[in-house]
Protein backbone atom coordinates (compact mmCIF):
# COMPACT_ATOMS: atom_id res chain seq x y z
CA UNK A 1 0.00 0.00 0.00
CA UNK A 2 1.34 3.18 1.07
CA UNK A 3 5.17 3.03 -0.32
CA UNK A 4 8.70 1.49 1.46
CA UNK A 5 7.87 0.66 4.50
CA UNK A 6 10.99 1.70 6.71
CA UNK A 7 13.34 0.60 9.08
CA UNK A 8 16.56 1.45 8.35
CA UNK A 9 18.95 1.85 10.79
CA UNK A 10 18.79 5.34 10.50
CA UNK A 11 15.83 5.82 12.32
CA UNK A 12 13.88 5.64 14.55
CA UNK A 13 10.86 3.12 14.15
CA UNK A 14 8.45 4.29 12.32
CA UNK A 15 4.79 3.77 13.91
CA UNK A 16 2.18 1.71 12.18
CA UNK A 17 -1.43 3.56 12.38
CA UNK A 18 -4.79 2.57 12.63
CA UNK A 19 -7.83 4.93 12.76
CA UNK A 20 -11.23 4.54 14.11
CA UNK A 21 -13.78 6.73 12.79
CA UNK A 22 -16.12 8.71 14.89
CA UNK A 23 -19.48 9.60 13.25
CA UNK A 24 -22.86 11.71 13.83
CA UNK A 25 -25.20 14.45 13.04
CA UNK A 26 -23.38 18.31 13.08
CA UNK A 27 -23.76 19.32 16.83
CA UNK A 28 -24.10 15.56 18.00
CA UNK A 29 -20.33 16.08 19.83
CA UNK A 30 -17.86 14.31 17.39
CA UNK A 31 -15.19 16.73 17.75
CA UNK A 32 -15.87 17.19 21.91
CA UNK A 33 -15.59 13.24 21.85
CA UNK A 34 -12.30 13.13 19.91
CA UNK A 35 -10.84 15.77 21.99
CA UNK A 36 -11.21 14.22 25.35
CA UNK A 37 -9.34 11.34 24.92
CA UNK A 38 -6.76 13.11 22.23
CA UNK A 39 -3.47 13.46 23.11
CA UNK A 40 -3.34 17.05 21.19
CA UNK A 41 -6.11 19.68 20.87
CA UNK A 42 -8.16 18.42 17.36
CA UNK A 43 -6.51 19.26 14.62
CA UNK A 44 -8.44 20.17 11.42
CA UNK A 45 -7.33 19.06 8.26
CA UNK A 46 -9.03 19.94 4.81
CA UNK A 47 -10.09 16.88 2.02
CA UNK A 48 -11.17 18.09 -1.35
CA UNK A 49 -13.52 15.46 -2.60
CA UNK A 50 -14.42 14.88 -6.17
CA UNK A 51 -18.20 13.81 -5.97
CA UNK A 52 -20.00 12.62 -9.07
CA UNK A 53 -22.83 14.58 -9.91
CA UNK A 54 -26.27 13.25 -9.65
CA UNK A 55 -29.68 13.51 -9.98
CA UNK A 56 -29.41 15.55 -13.03
CA UNK A 57 -30.33 14.33 -16.90
CA UNK A 58 -26.43 14.95 -18.60
CA UNK A 59 -27.75 14.85 -22.49
CA UNK A 60 -24.46 15.56 -23.61
CA UNK A 61 -23.23 12.09 -21.48
CA UNK A 62 -20.52 13.80 -19.44
CA UNK A 63 -20.38 12.87 -16.52
CA UNK A 64 -20.66 16.09 -14.62
CA UNK A 65 -18.32 16.39 -11.12
CA UNK A 66 -18.05 18.86 -8.76
CA UNK A 67 -15.31 19.39 -6.02
CA UNK A 68 -16.07 20.08 -2.46
CA UNK A 69 -13.85 20.43 0.47
CA UNK A 70 -14.59 18.87 3.75
CA UNK A 71 -12.76 19.69 7.03
CA UNK A 72 -12.41 16.40 9.30
CA UNK A 73 -11.07 17.10 13.09
CA UNK A 74 -9.26 14.65 14.93
CA UNK A 75 -7.19 13.08 17.66
CA UNK A 76 -4.34 10.87 18.28
CA UNK A 77 -3.69 8.47 21.05
CA UNK A 78 0.61 6.87 20.82
CA UNK A 79 -0.82 3.42 22.30
CA UNK A 80 3.13 2.31 21.86
CA UNK A 81 6.44 3.99 20.10
CA UNK A 82 5.00 1.57 17.40
CA UNK A 83 1.48 2.17 17.11
CA UNK A 84 -0.45 5.20 16.97
CA UNK A 85 -4.38 5.50 17.09
CA UNK A 86 -6.18 8.46 15.27
CA UNK A 87 -9.83 9.41 15.62
CA UNK A 88 -11.52 11.23 13.10
CA UNK A 89 -14.59 13.13 13.15
CA UNK A 90 -16.20 12.24 10.28
CA UNK A 91 -19.35 14.62 9.30
CA UNK A 92 -22.54 13.09 9.36
CA UNK A 93 -25.09 13.72 6.28
CA UNK A 94 -25.74 11.19 3.77
CA UNK A 95 -24.59 13.22 1.08
CA UNK A 96 -20.73 12.64 2.53
CA UNK A 97 -21.44 9.05 1.87
CA UNK A 98 -18.67 9.51 -0.87
CA UNK A 99 -15.66 9.94 1.65
CA UNK A 100 -17.33 7.68 4.39
CA UNK A 101 -16.30 5.01 1.73
CA UNK A 102 -12.56 6.15 1.30
CA UNK A 103 -12.38 6.99 5.49
CA UNK A 104 -13.95 4.21 6.78
CA UNK A 105 -10.97 1.97 4.34
CA UNK A 106 -8.63 0.76 6.92
CA UNK A 107 -10.80 1.89 10.25
CA UNK A 108 -10.65 -0.40 13.30
CA UNK A 109 -14.21 0.77 13.95
CA UNK A 110 -16.19 3.13 14.34
CA UNK A 111 -18.07 5.37 16.87
CA UNK A 112 -21.57 6.83 16.19
CA UNK A 113 -22.71 9.39 18.46
CA UNK A 114 -26.49 9.41 18.97
CA UNK A 115 -27.94 12.77 19.60
CA UNK A 116 -31.44 12.45 21.04
CA UNK A 117 -32.94 15.88 19.91
CA UNK A 118 -32.43 14.81 16.87
CA UNK A 119 -31.62 11.48 16.60
CA UNK A 120 -32.47 10.83 12.43
CA UNK A 121 -29.29 12.59 12.12
CA UNK A 122 -27.65 9.63 13.03
CA UNK A 123 -29.35 6.87 10.88
CA UNK A 124 -27.38 7.82 7.41
CA UNK A 125 -23.87 6.56 9.83
CA UNK A 126 -25.90 3.38 10.63
CA UNK A 127 -27.07 2.61 7.29
CA UNK A 128 -23.29 2.75 6.31
CA UNK A 129 -21.37 1.07 8.75
CA UNK A 130 -24.07 -1.61 9.16
CA UNK A 131 -23.93 -2.05 5.32
CA UNK A 132 -20.28 -2.04 4.71
CA UNK A 133 -19.85 -4.44 7.67
CA UNK A 134 -18.00 -2.12 9.74
CA UNK A 135 -17.68 -2.80 13.50
CA UNK A 136 -19.29 0.27 15.18
CA UNK A 137 -20.90 1.10 18.70
CA UNK A 138 -23.80 3.41 19.13
CA UNK A 139 -22.58 6.43 22.04
CA UNK A 140 -25.66 8.07 23.09
CA UNK A 141 -24.88 11.73 24.15
CA UNK A 142 -26.68 13.01 27.16
CA UNK A 143 -27.05 16.70 26.68
CA UNK A 144 -28.21 18.62 29.29
CA UNK A 145 -31.02 19.33 28.90
CA UNK A 146 -32.58 16.83 26.41
CA UNK A 147 -34.53 14.23 27.00
CA UNK A 148 -33.65 11.07 28.57
CA UNK A 149 -33.99 8.01 27.19
CA UNK A 150 -33.02 4.37 27.79
CA UNK A 151 -30.76 2.13 25.89
CA UNK A 152 -33.47 0.17 24.51
CA UNK A 153 -35.63 2.90 23.47
CA UNK A 154 -32.78 4.11 21.21
CA UNK A 155 -31.50 0.58 20.46
CA UNK A 156 -35.49 0.10 18.66
CA UNK A 157 -35.42 3.56 17.46
CA UNK A 158 -32.23 2.58 15.02
CA UNK A 159 -33.37 -0.99 14.92
CA UNK A 160 -29.75 -2.31 15.39
CA UNK A 161 -28.79 -5.71 15.09
CA UNK A 162 -28.53 -7.05 19.24
CA UNK A 163 -24.97 -7.62 18.65
CA UNK A 164 -24.57 -3.32 18.31
CA UNK A 165 -23.37 -1.91 21.95
CA UNK A 166 -25.12 0.94 22.49
CA UNK A 167 -23.57 2.80 25.83
CA UNK A 168 -24.92 6.42 27.52
CA UNK A 169 -22.24 8.66 27.01
CA UNK A 170 -20.56 12.12 27.94
CA UNK A 171 -18.48 13.15 25.17
CA UNK A 172 -16.94 16.10 27.28
CA UNK A 173 -15.76 13.45 29.80
CA UNK A 174 -12.78 11.06 28.93
CA UNK A 175 -13.72 8.24 31.97
CA UNK A 176 -17.31 8.05 29.23
CA UNK A 177 -15.23 8.41 25.70
CA UNK A 178 -12.94 5.79 27.17
CA UNK A 179 -15.34 3.86 28.14
CA UNK A 180 -17.22 3.87 24.14
CA UNK A 181 -13.60 3.06 23.07
CA UNK A 182 -12.99 0.16 24.82
CA UNK A 183 -16.31 -0.90 24.02
CA UNK A 184 -15.61 -0.71 20.59
CA UNK A 185 -12.33 -2.23 20.63
CA UNK A 186 -13.50 -4.76 22.73
CA UNK A 187 -16.50 -5.76 20.33
CA UNK A 188 -13.52 -5.79 17.17
CA UNK A 189 -12.02 -8.57 19.49
CA UNK A 190 -14.81 -10.40 19.87
CA UNK A 191 -15.97 -10.49 16.31
CA UNK A 192 -12.12 -11.86 15.45
CA UNK A 193 -12.91 -14.67 17.97
CA UNK A 194 -15.91 -15.11 16.25
CA UNK B 1 -13.07 23.48 16.06
CA UNK B 2 -16.80 22.27 15.41
CA UNK B 3 -19.47 24.35 17.04
CA UNK B 4 -20.81 22.07 18.96
CA UNK B 5 -23.45 23.85 20.93
CA UNK B 6 -25.26 25.32 17.74
CA UNK B 7 -28.10 22.72 17.91
CA UNK B 8 -31.21 24.12 17.61
CA UNK B 9 -32.92 24.92 20.69
CA UNK B 10 -36.27 24.43 19.68
CA UNK B 11 -38.78 21.78 21.39
CA UNK B 12 -37.56 18.25 22.59
CA UNK B 13 -39.50 15.38 20.86
CA UNK B 14 -41.91 13.39 22.81
CA UNK B 15 -40.62 10.14 21.10
CA UNK B 16 -37.53 9.49 19.45
CA UNK B 17 -37.96 9.38 15.39
CA UNK B 18 -37.41 5.64 13.60
CA UNK B 19 -34.75 4.38 11.52
CA UNK B 20 -36.67 2.95 8.42
CA UNK B 21 -35.44 -1.07 7.86
CA UNK B 22 -33.19 -1.99 4.93
CA UNK B 23 -29.92 -0.51 3.32
CA UNK B 24 -29.39 2.89 2.11
CA UNK B 25 -33.00 4.25 3.11
CA UNK B 26 -31.63 6.37 6.25
CA UNK B 27 -33.93 8.92 7.27
CA UNK B 28 -33.36 12.18 5.40
CA UNK B 29 -29.79 14.08 7.19
CA UNK B 30 -30.33 17.08 8.68
CA UNK B 31 -30.01 20.03 7.04
CA UNK B 32 -28.01 22.87 8.88
CA UNK B 33 -24.46 24.75 8.85
CA UNK B 34 -22.49 22.46 6.37
CA UNK B 35 -18.67 21.57 7.77
CA UNK B 36 -17.39 22.33 4.78
CA UNK B 37 -13.96 24.62 4.88
CA UNK B 38 -13.01 27.92 2.91
CA UNK B 39 -12.19 27.74 -0.95
CA UNK B 40 -9.03 26.59 -1.90
CA UNK B 41 -6.78 26.25 -5.58
CA UNK B 42 -5.13 23.11 -4.38
CA UNK B 43 -3.15 22.06 -7.92
CA UNK B 44 -1.33 25.30 -7.57
CA UNK B 45 1.40 24.15 -5.35
CA UNK B 46 1.67 20.50 -6.91
CA UNK B 47 2.35 21.67 -10.21
CA UNK B 48 -0.94 20.36 -11.95
CA UNK B 49 0.05 16.97 -10.86
CA UNK B 50 -2.51 13.84 -10.30
CA UNK B 51 -2.93 11.20 -8.63
CA UNK B 52 -1.41 9.39 -11.45
CA UNK B 53 2.04 9.77 -10.25
CA UNK B 54 1.54 9.67 -6.77
CA UNK B 55 2.68 7.28 -4.15
CA UNK B 56 -0.53 5.76 -2.67
CA UNK B 57 -0.75 7.13 0.73
CA UNK B 58 -3.69 6.84 2.68
CA UNK B 59 -4.72 9.65 5.16
CA UNK B 60 -2.75 7.87 8.28
CA UNK B 61 0.16 6.61 6.58
CA UNK B 62 3.37 7.65 8.86
CA UNK B 63 5.83 9.64 7.09
CA UNK B 64 9.66 10.45 8.69
CA UNK B 65 12.41 12.34 6.80
CA UNK B 66 15.50 10.39 5.73
CA UNK B 67 17.91 10.98 7.78
CA UNK B 68 21.44 11.05 6.10
CA UNK B 69 19.65 12.14 2.81
CA UNK B 70 21.17 14.95 0.82
CA UNK B 71 18.48 17.76 -0.01
CA UNK B 72 19.14 19.65 -2.41
CA UNK B 73 16.60 23.01 -1.59
CA UNK B 74 16.49 24.21 -5.06
CA UNK B 75 14.95 21.36 -6.28
CA UNK B 76 11.91 20.93 -3.97
CA UNK B 77 8.90 22.99 -3.25
CA UNK B 78 8.90 25.24 -0.42
CA UNK B 79 6.30 23.59 1.23
CA UNK B 80 8.39 20.31 0.42
CA UNK B 81 11.22 21.50 2.85
CA UNK B 82 8.58 22.75 5.73
CA UNK B 83 7.27 18.86 5.36
CA UNK B 84 10.77 17.53 5.73
CA UNK B 85 11.36 20.11 8.77
CA UNK B 86 8.14 18.69 10.03
CA UNK B 87 8.92 15.11 9.50
CA UNK B 88 11.60 15.19 11.53
CA UNK B 89 8.99 13.41 13.83
CA UNK B 90 6.83 10.88 12.44
CA UNK B 91 3.74 12.67 11.56
CA UNK B 92 0.80 11.11 9.94
CA UNK B 93 -0.56 12.68 6.19
CA UNK B 94 -3.63 14.45 8.09
CA UNK B 95 -0.97 15.79 10.52
CA UNK B 96 1.25 17.27 7.91
CA UNK B 97 -1.93 18.53 6.55
CA UNK B 98 -3.12 19.71 9.51
CA UNK B 99 -0.01 21.54 10.79
CA UNK B 100 1.23 23.02 7.43
CA UNK B 101 -2.40 23.53 6.49
CA UNK B 102 -2.60 22.26 2.91
CA UNK B 103 -5.10 20.04 1.94
CA UNK B 104 -4.31 16.56 1.73
CA UNK B 105 -5.12 15.78 -1.70
CA UNK B 106 -1.97 18.33 -2.18
CA UNK B 107 0.25 16.83 0.78
CA UNK B 108 0.02 13.47 -0.98
CA UNK B 109 1.71 14.85 -4.16
CA UNK B 110 4.20 16.74 -2.64
CA UNK B 111 5.03 13.51 -0.18
CA UNK B 112 5.15 11.20 -3.32
CA UNK B 113 7.44 13.18 -4.37
CA UNK B 114 9.86 13.43 -1.77
CA UNK B 115 9.34 9.15 -1.09
CA UNK B 116 10.23 8.93 -4.75
CA UNK B 117 13.81 10.80 -4.32
CA UNK B 118 14.63 9.30 -1.30
CA UNK B 119 13.93 12.14 1.42
CA UNK B 120 11.59 10.65 3.05
CA UNK B 121 9.61 7.19 4.08
CA UNK B 122 6.50 5.85 4.86
CA UNK B 123 4.36 3.53 6.60
CA UNK B 124 1.45 2.31 5.26
CA UNK B 125 -1.19 1.70 8.24
CA UNK B 126 -3.08 -1.38 8.95
CA UNK B 127 -5.99 -2.11 6.41
CA UNK B 128 -8.39 -4.41 5.43
CA UNK B 129 -5.74 -6.38 3.50
CA UNK B 130 -2.89 -6.35 6.57
CA UNK B 131 -5.55 -6.43 9.63
CA UNK B 132 -4.34 -6.18 12.97
CA UNK B 133 -3.17 -8.92 15.31
CA UNK B 134 -4.99 -9.81 18.76
CA UNK B 135 -1.65 -8.68 19.88
CA UNK B 136 -2.38 -5.09 18.54
CA UNK B 137 -5.72 -4.96 19.80
CA UNK B 138 -5.07 -5.82 23.12
CA UNK B 139 -2.06 -3.30 22.80
CA UNK B 140 -4.55 -0.57 21.72
CA UNK B 141 -7.25 -1.98 24.98
CA UNK B 142 -4.10 -1.12 26.97
CA UNK B 143 -3.33 2.02 25.69
CA UNK B 144 -6.67 2.96 25.89
CA UNK B 145 -6.95 1.75 29.48
CA UNK B 146 -3.98 4.24 30.69
CA UNK B 147 -5.29 7.03 29.23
Amino acid sequence: MASRDSENDDHAPVPSALKILVAGGFGAGKTTLVGSVSEIAPLRTEEVMTEASYGVDDLSGVEAKSTTTVALDFGRITISPSLVLYLFGTPGQERFWFMWEELSEGALGAIVIADTRRLETCFAAVDFFERRGVPFVVAVNCFEGADRYEVHEVRDALSLDPAIPVVLSDARSRESSKRVLLTLVNQVAERMAA
Amino acid sequence: MQAHNEHDPGGTPNGLPHRDGGFGSGGSAAGGPQEAGPLVRPYVIAQGRDHADTVRLDMISVVIAAKRAEVDEMALEPEQLRILDLCRRPQSVAEVSAHLDIPVAVVKVLLSDLLNRGLALARAPYTAKSPVSRDVLQAVLDGIQRL
